[in-house]
């Protein structure tokens, strides 16, 4: 048997964690974290290399069984849909690790919260049993609750059990559904199973498959969140401590729209297919929401978590487009958000650093003081905004584009969110950076270091890399969500629709 | 070939690399020198690779980078035609210009390396932009010009106005974007491609059904209103003035708002079936023209003055592209691109001169005191008044005559690019005798001067380009309407009239232009009017219209989203969730005190259970 990687992803931040409490000195829990983190990026990049693009298909399975009655067992698999999602969070992890420096209180206890953070998380992205997937989903609450609970701010336990219960509440839904889902196809299969593969072979009743979307779609339409489940995340990001918040918006809220598309989209196939108007719009409302609240926000904080609302939108959108464009846009967007977010929350953190605030009326002018942060906030905001040759363009186009075809109405929409990202972060970077310094602590603000110079460099090099060359990427994630439209096709009678339908969409333009 | 064309590219890109990495310690005025180097080396690569074209021996050339967007059936791929060559020429040339004088002109800038990086930025987004050979990479330009451009007019960021004014360009940029990109969503599900050759071709050969077609020109139109400044999306231009001079005058005049000229241009073939579309744009572009033109009459700041201008010409071009004259529409755009750089160079010559005055009121007189700037200044003024043989004139001339020669309706629109051309004369006389006539009104302690040989040079270059640049394509020889056939071979090209029509009409307009200069002349000979009744008032501000778009979608806007943003969001939704959160805490409450601690109650209450359920059971029949 070959060398089993992917277990190794989730043991290794485990080990890390579980060896940072272990060594009872502080001074070393940082160097210890980042190198346990660092060499789990080793692998995750190794992995890089090693999947075959333009394979639909899983990759380095490792499977065995548990209990063979339930039909639960170890079950991994990494596909074009996850992988890059695993890179991600291996990458963010060490970089949020080393954005960490200012916790003082509790050292060990934090790293080791954050290492077993990214092995729940990363065995979310992997697990092929839903039983272990469901273990790994609520496993990875607690060290996020602990995070935001103990080293966030003023209001943390308040963002902390709200973050908590209205995950939770999700997830108790989602876990009736799985067992029920388990049970229900034991008829089918021969004896309950709660592997994934397996359960691609039953066909549910229609009703079967609506109840069952509602128990997972709930969970997954709060961890993204979809419009209106959104509210906890602008409490959770404002109290939570950077790190927390660039892991919470790089990867934890991609949880939920991989696991629409992962799961509700293969194993509910013709609930997902009525439900599309639903969640278009929700998608729809959450772009053009999100942003619109985003405007007015006077906490750099809570504006760029109301923007993520408005991107998870275009990620949701483009998944239920049901179109390839609109899938892999939706994917390459979850990448995409994952780094411009993540940096936009570790430069928010590098300037509470030194000013303990994070309200906009607080700076103003700040690029005269700190030319360098203020080039690399703006970079990261007009990635953010989509500009061409930077990452943040690919996956809109690609959504926008690819929803057109199968979701005219809600595309042209969707458009409209092009202009508000503009606004809301182009007025912020408006009011923090530019005029003169109003509030004299700014005066002698420092520029950036090479702790934080070291943090921003890796993160723009991809911004750019996936801005201007994506195919890369792309031809990772196409077989994948490929076999995804294809497997809807063949379960429903549902078709993707083909370009060149000239006369059927003039016919809708005419009228 | 493939190399030399990408290096027309690459050479800015490259300049702009090293500014961004080591401008600071170039300093000045080596940044300066090197980003002129590599736009003035586009621009020789350029022409020698266009010699070939000009010859007619060369052919359409595309070379391609690397594998880009297969799911759009797009590469990164350049496009070198007569139409694009011609574009390149005008970029990097008027481009190289404007570096070079900007060396003299932000002589002692803080952040002169960041400057030019900028500008480096700039040239190579143009260029990206008219050499792509797909809609997608032409967006990619499209954006990285709106960038490059945002960055330039905030560029001295301390001023508060000046970071406005490059947000705001964005921003209403962005609004005609949408329209770009949902005609970009139209044209994929017609055509499954966004690359130039399938679209054009099928639109040619009967692909693009009529309301599609229209649909798809008229998002295009909203694009290219948007990056052009006609009307309703013109509102950015004039606050872009906020940029240093050399920026109005590539960014905000020659190049980068003719954007939506080029790209109807090219796209004409779509245009071609759908003509509401295009009478459409032809009525933007000579309503434009007017507007523009009579708010131009009252301004008071030089740049204001030259920035409407630019409206009210990018208007004629639009008014040409939209009546099929596409060479006529991109004459005018080269020959504008000329005399209006100057007339922006000279303005920031006398600003500079005048220690940052740019109020005319408080000019006068500075003909004798910058003789090189007064005279080139002036062949700009004459070849945009329309005077002959100037260069304005004969783009001009050719736009009002294809106009006029399409008959009913569109004689309505000569009339109006008429009117156009009087009001041009009118105000253009009126800043030049504000300027450089009459009696001194300066500031106390100013002490006008000749700008140095830096800025002179570049001046005297354009206006010679002003003076011979009309003769490319006049009547007697069509140079360039042949030269750029071959691209508009898939479109009707509606033509000038010829014989005594195009005498006649080029009599009128050059009368049109003569009335206005003397109106100007005779009004401002000796005097400087107050100009504050109502009407110049309300011309002076734009008919209010900005301060109408301020109110309604800035303030108005920012209520709407704080009402979202403090009420609904907050109190509604987040009411609702933290509202079951307390409802469960206050039963959680109701309940406690049921749990007391004490046995006995526990107990008591176990009997009561034992009871009730004993009677619930004997009620129903037994056990």
């Amino acid at each position: 048997m070959d060398f089993p990687i992917l277990s190794a992803l989730i043991a290794l931040p485990v080990a890390g964690g579980l060896g940072v409490l272990l060594v009872r000195r502080d001074e070393l829990a940082l160097p210890l974290s980042i190198t346990s983190s660092l060499v789990t990026l080793g692998g995750a990049v190794w992995l890089l290399f090693e999947f075959e693009s333009g394979e639909a298909g899983f990759q380095f399975v490792e499977k065995s069984t548990w209990h063979e009655p339930w039909g639960v067992g170890w079950h991994l698999g990494v596909d074009g849909i996850s992988l890059l999602l695993v890179v991600l969070t291996a990458f963010l992890f060490p970089i949020a690790l080393l954005a960490s420096t200012s916790v003082t209180h509790r050292v060990r206890q934090y790293m080791a919260s954050m290492l077993f953070l990214q092995a729940g998380i990363t065995g979310v992205f992997l697990a092929l049993d839903l039983l272990v997937f469901f273990i790994f989903w609520e496993a990875m609450l607690v060290p996020m609750y602990f995070i935001i609970g103990i080293w966030g701010d003023e209001r943390r336990i308040h963002a902390a059990v709200k973050f908590f219960l209205y995950t939770a509440f999700g997830s108790a839904l989602m876990f009736a559904g799985i067992l029920s889902l388990g049970f229900l196809v034991s008829d089918q299969l021969g004896g309950p199973t709660f592997d994934f593969v397996e359960l691609l072979g039953a066909d549910l009743t229609r009703t079967a498959q609506f109840w069952l979307f509602g128990a997972f779609g709930l969970s997954f339409a709060i961890k993204v969140p979809i419009f209106p489940f959104h509210t906890w995340l602008p409490d959770a990001h404002v109290e939570a401590p950077t790190a927390g918040s660039v892991i919470l918006a790089g990867v934890l809220l991609k949880l939920g729209a991989y696991g629409l598309l992962r799961f509700n989209l293969t194993l509910f196939p013709e609930a997902s297919v009525d439900l599309v108007p639903v969640l278009a719009v929700l998608a729809v409302i959450g772009i053009l929401y999100g942003a619109i609240v985003a405007i007015v926000q006077t906490d750099i904080k809570r504006l760029v978590a109301y923007s993520s609302v408005s991107h998870l939108g275009f990620v949701v959108l483009g998944v239920f487009a049901l179109t390839t464009q609109g899938l892999q846009g939706g994917v390459i967007q979850m990448v995409n958000h994952g780094l411009t977010t993540g940096l936009l929350f570790l430069l928010v953190g590098m300037i509470y650093e030194r000013r303990h605030t994070r309200e906009i009326s607080e700076f103003g002018g700040l690029a005269s003081v700190m030319p360098l942060f203020a080039g690399a906030f703006l970079f990261t905001a007009f990635a953010s905004i989509g500009l061409p040759g930077l990452n943040g363009f690919v996956g809109e186009f690609f959504v926008l584009i690819g929803s057109y075809l199968s979701l005219p109405g809600y595309a042209v929409a969707a458009a409209f969110g092009v202009v508000l990202a503009a606004v809301y972060l182009l007025w912020a970077y408006q009011r923090m950076f530019t005029g003169e310094i109003t509030v004299e602590a700014n005066r002698g603000l420092g520029d950036l270091n090479l702790r934080e110079k070291v943090i921003i460099v890796p993160m723009a090099v991809l911004i750019v890399f996936l801005g201007v060359y994506p195919k890369p990427a792309l031809d990772i994630i196409e077989p994948s969500v490929d076999a995804v439209l294809e497997r809807i096709e063949e379960k429903t009678d549902y078709v993707v629709p083909e370009f060149g339908s000239t006369t059927d969409i003039a016919v809708e333009v005419g009228e | 070939m493939d190399l030399a064309l990408s290096l027309i590219v690459l050479l800015p890109l490259i300049g702009m690399l090293i500014l961004f990495a080591f401008g600071r310690r170039i300093g000045e005025p080596g940044a300066g020198i090197v980003a002129t180097v590599a736009v003035a080396g586009s621009f020789v690569i350029a022409l020698v690779l266009a010699l070939d074209l000009f010859s007619g021996e060369g052919s359409v050339e595309t070379v391609r980078w690397f594998e880009w967007l297969p799911a759009f059936g797009v590469e990164a791929e350049l496009r070198w035609d007569q139409l694009s060559t011609l574009m390149t020429l005008v970029v990097t040339g008027v481009g190289s210009l404007i570096h070079l004088y900007s060396i003299g002109y932000m002589h002692g800038d803080a952040r002169f390396g960041r400057f030019f990086a900028y500008l480096n930025l700039f040239i190579t987004s143009m260029l990206i932009l008219v050499l792509a050979n797909n809609f997608a990479l032409l967006f990619v330009g499209w954006e990285l010009v709106g960038l490059s451009s945002y960055l330039l007019i905030s560029f001295w960021f301390e001023r508060d106005t000046a970071a406005a004014a490059g947000k705001k360009a964005f921003v209403v940029n962005r609004v005609g974007d949408v329209g770009f990109i949902v005609a970009l969503m139209l044209i994929f599900s017609v055509f499954g491609s966004l690359g130039f050759d399938t679209v054009f071709d099928g639109a040619h050969n009967g692909e693009l059904t009529g309301a599609m077609a229209t649909a798809i020109a008229l998002l295009l139109l909203v694009g290219a209103a948007g990056k052009s400044a006609q009307l309703p999306l013109y509102v950015w231009l004039p606050d872009a003035m906020e940029g240093p001079t050399p920026v109005s005058a590539l960014i905000h005049a020659a190049t980068m708002v003719t954007a939506g000229v080029y790209m109807v241009a090219r796209t004409g073939a779509i245009f071609e079936v759908a003509p509401i579309a295009a009478a459409t744009v032809a009525i933007v572009g000579a309503a434009t023209a007017l507007f523009a033109a009579t708010i131009a009459m009252s301004q008071r700041d030089i740049k204001r003055v030259l920035a409407y201008s630019t409206i009210s010409q990018l208007g004629y071009m639009f008014m040409a592209v939209g009546a099929a004259a596409y060479v006529a529409g991109i004459f005018h755009l080269m020959t504008h691109a000329f005399f209006k750089a100057l007339l922006f160079l000279g303005a920031g010559s006398v600003i500079h001169g005048m220690s940052d005055e740019q109020d005319m009121h408080k000019m006068g007189g500075l003909a004798k005191k910058m003789p090189v700037t007064f005279i080139t200044m002036a062949i700009a003024w004459l070849a945009i008044s329309g005077m002959p043989p100037l260069a304005g004139f004969w783009s001009k001339d050719e736009i009002l005559g294809v106009v006029f020669e399409r008959g009913g309706l569109w004689q309505v629109l000569w009339g109006v690019g008429l009117a156009t051309a009087l009001l041009t004369a009118f105000y253009m006389t009126r800043m030049m005798w504000l300027t450089f006539f009459g009696e001194p009104r300066w500031d106390e302690g100013i002490q006008p001067h000749e700008s140095p040989k830096l800025m002179t040079i570049p001046l005297v270059v354009l206006a010679g380009l002003s003076v011979v640049g009309g003769l490319v394509n006049t009547p007697f020889k069509l140079t360039l309407e042949h030269f750029l056939e071959p691209v508009f071979e898939a479109v009707h090209l509606a033509h000038a009239p010829e014989g005594s029509v195009a005498w006649i009409l080029a009599a009128v307009s050059v009368a049109a232009g003569i009335i206005g200069i003397g109106a100007a002349i005779f009004r401002y000979r000796d005097r400087v009017p107050a100009e504050d009744g109502t009407g110049w008032r309300l011309l002076n501000n734009g008919y209010y219209i900005d301060d109408m778009y301020a109110g309604v979608f800035a303030r108005g806007g920012k209520l709407g989203a704080a009402w979202l943003a403090f009420r609904f969001d907050v109190r509604g939704i987040d009411g609702a969730v933290e509202g079951v959160g307390s409802l469960t805490r206050r039963v959680g409450g109701w309940l406690r005190p049921l749990q007391t601690g004490f046995v006995r109650s526990y107990g008591l209450a176990v009997v009561a259970g034992a009871v009730g359920l004993l009677v619930w059971f004997l009620s129903r029949g037994g056990l």
